[in-house]
């Protein structure tokens, strides 16, 4: 399989497992290195291609699902999907879901007495267009507060999840608001070391913005990509 | 009007300086109405395995409602298994998706290009499941064919394993190889792990709940933890 390019390696971006701040990695993550392994067609391969015979159609408007509007600041984020030489991954799948307005999940384990809204349930998709983009429209989620240790509050976010071409490039993450204090005080967003925490706060942008309708952030999202050199054994070190 | 521009509080997203790979984040407690749709723990049959649609209102499930499945050749199985904590509780907010090959040992993606093997029109090779409040997950699946590896190498059977949940802040990525696969022994990847904790990717025939099934625990650390790669 010497035809095969692997993808790079993580970079100096990505979190540890173990980030005892956040109290419930503390039990949940493995103690023994990872195993390195050469990437082989299993891990170069993934279900491109195919996302909506797997998670069905898009639904990249959250704001119309039910009878009504839901409650809250509509906004939309927009942005691209991008591999780390600044290339287009298009046709892949983005798995949307967050809380509402008030900062509530319509999940049943979510005991934050805020208001659930009928006409809000948070969860949506969309898939890139040839050049990666992607667009959808929702509601600003609030921020909420948790159990992790006194006062605890999780600053707004939207949680996404990415498949991209192969399962090497498995990516679920976060984005965040340019104007929420709380992300520096958030033990998950802290997980992520400075800079790059901040590739996970999105920003304000005027031209996504419409008028008289909803304000518009910018977020790209960078998959692992494929090495320069094609991929024979195991030789990155 | 002004030309008055905000100026960027702070380094975000968009700055040139910053590109890179996207951090990754836990998936959190409450993904069940967004990621785990119905049948997805299912790749062969119309069974609805995989969700945990208890957890939330009926009207809020936006997920796959029809997943498409066709005929599939090959040996149907059960894989099952219960994810741990370091105490030894199960852990009941996981989610669990599975990669493989088809039974004659061909990936449905456009990278692999040995055509000469055949697909199955109904089987993808994805799937995705979310833990019980036992901390279980269940797949019905086929039994992979071989896959080539590195160089001119085999690899035995198996099925690439990702698990997220409450408190996993980046993808833990695994394997499940097969207790009877004489092809275990050659297998190029299983021989990158130290001996003794080689087993902890092997799954083993249990009689289940629900009959015959490949047993496959995952425990997230301590005292026999999963093997979990840097890939």
């Amino acid at each position: 399989m010497t035809d095969l390019i692997g993808f790079t390696r993580e970079d100096a971006g990505q979190p540890p497992s173990l980030c005892p701040a956040y109290a419930s990695t503390v039990p949940r993550s493995p103690r023994q290195p990872l195993v390195r392994i050469p990437q082989t067609l299993t891990e170069l391969t993934g279900p491109a291609g195919c996302w909506d015979n797997l998670m069905g159609s898009a639904l990249a408007d959250l704001t119309t699902q039910h009878k009504a509007m839901p409650q809250g600041q509509r906004i939309i984020v927009a942005g691209r999907v991008l591999d780390e030489r600044g290339r287009p991954v298009p046709n892949t799948v983005m798995e949307i879901w967050q809380a509402n307005a008030a900062g509530r999940y319509i999940h049943s384990k979510d005991r934050w007495d805020a208001p659930l809204d009928p006409n809000f349930t948070g969860a949506g998709r969309v898939v890139t267009d040839a050049e990666g983009r992607y667009r959808f429209t929702t509601v600003r989620p609030g921020a909420y507060p948790w159990g992790n240790h006194h006062n605890a509050w999780r600053p707004a976010h939207i949680h996404l999840s990415l498949l991209g071409p192969a399962f090497a490039t498995r990516l679920v993450t976060q984005m965040y608001f340019p104007d929420d204090p709380l992300i520096e005080i958030d033990p998950i967003a802290n997980a992520i070391p400075l800079p790059y925490r901040q590739r996970l706060v999105s920003r304000f942008d005027i031209e996504t913005t419409t008028p008289n309708w909803a304000l518009g952030y910018l977020f790209d999202v960078v998959l692992r990509g494929r090495d320069a050199t094609p991929f024979e054994d195991d030789h990155h070190d | 009007m002004t030309e008055q521009v905000n100026p960027a509080p702070r380094l975000d997203n968009q700055d040139p300086g910053l590109f890179g790979q996207t951090p990754s984040q836990t998936v959190g407690p409450f993904f069940h109405y967004g990621l785990p749709w119905k049948g997805g723990a299912d790749l062969v049959g119309q069974s609805e395995m995989g969700a945990r649609p208890e957890l939330f209102p009926e009207d809020h499930y936006v997920l796959n409602l029809a997943p498409p499945k066709g005929p599939v050749s090959g040996q149907v199985i059960t894989l099952e298994g219960v994810v741990f904590d370091a105490d030894g509780k199960p852990v009941p907010d996981a989610m669990i998706e599975i990669w493989q090959a088809n039974a004659a040992g061909r990936y449905a993606s456009p990278d692999d290009g040995r055509t000469e093997l055949p697909l199955d029109a109904g089987f993808i090779g994805f799937g995705r499941a979310s833990t019980s409040e036992e901390g279980l997950y269940r797949f019905k699946t086929v039994l992979p064919g071989a896959v080539p590896g590195p160089g001119d190498s085999l690899q035995a059977p198996h099925i690439a394993v990702s698990v997220f949940g409450r408190g996993v802040v980046k993808r833990l990525a695994t394997r499940v190889y097969f207790e009877d696969q004489a092809a275990n022994d050659a297998d190029p990847i299983l021989a990158l792990v130290p001996a003794d904790r080689r087993d902890t990717l092997i799954a083993r025939k249990t009689k289940g709940e629900q009959g015959d099934a490949w047993r496959f625990d995952i425990v997230l650390q301590g005292a026999r933890e999963t093997v979990f790669f840097d890939i």
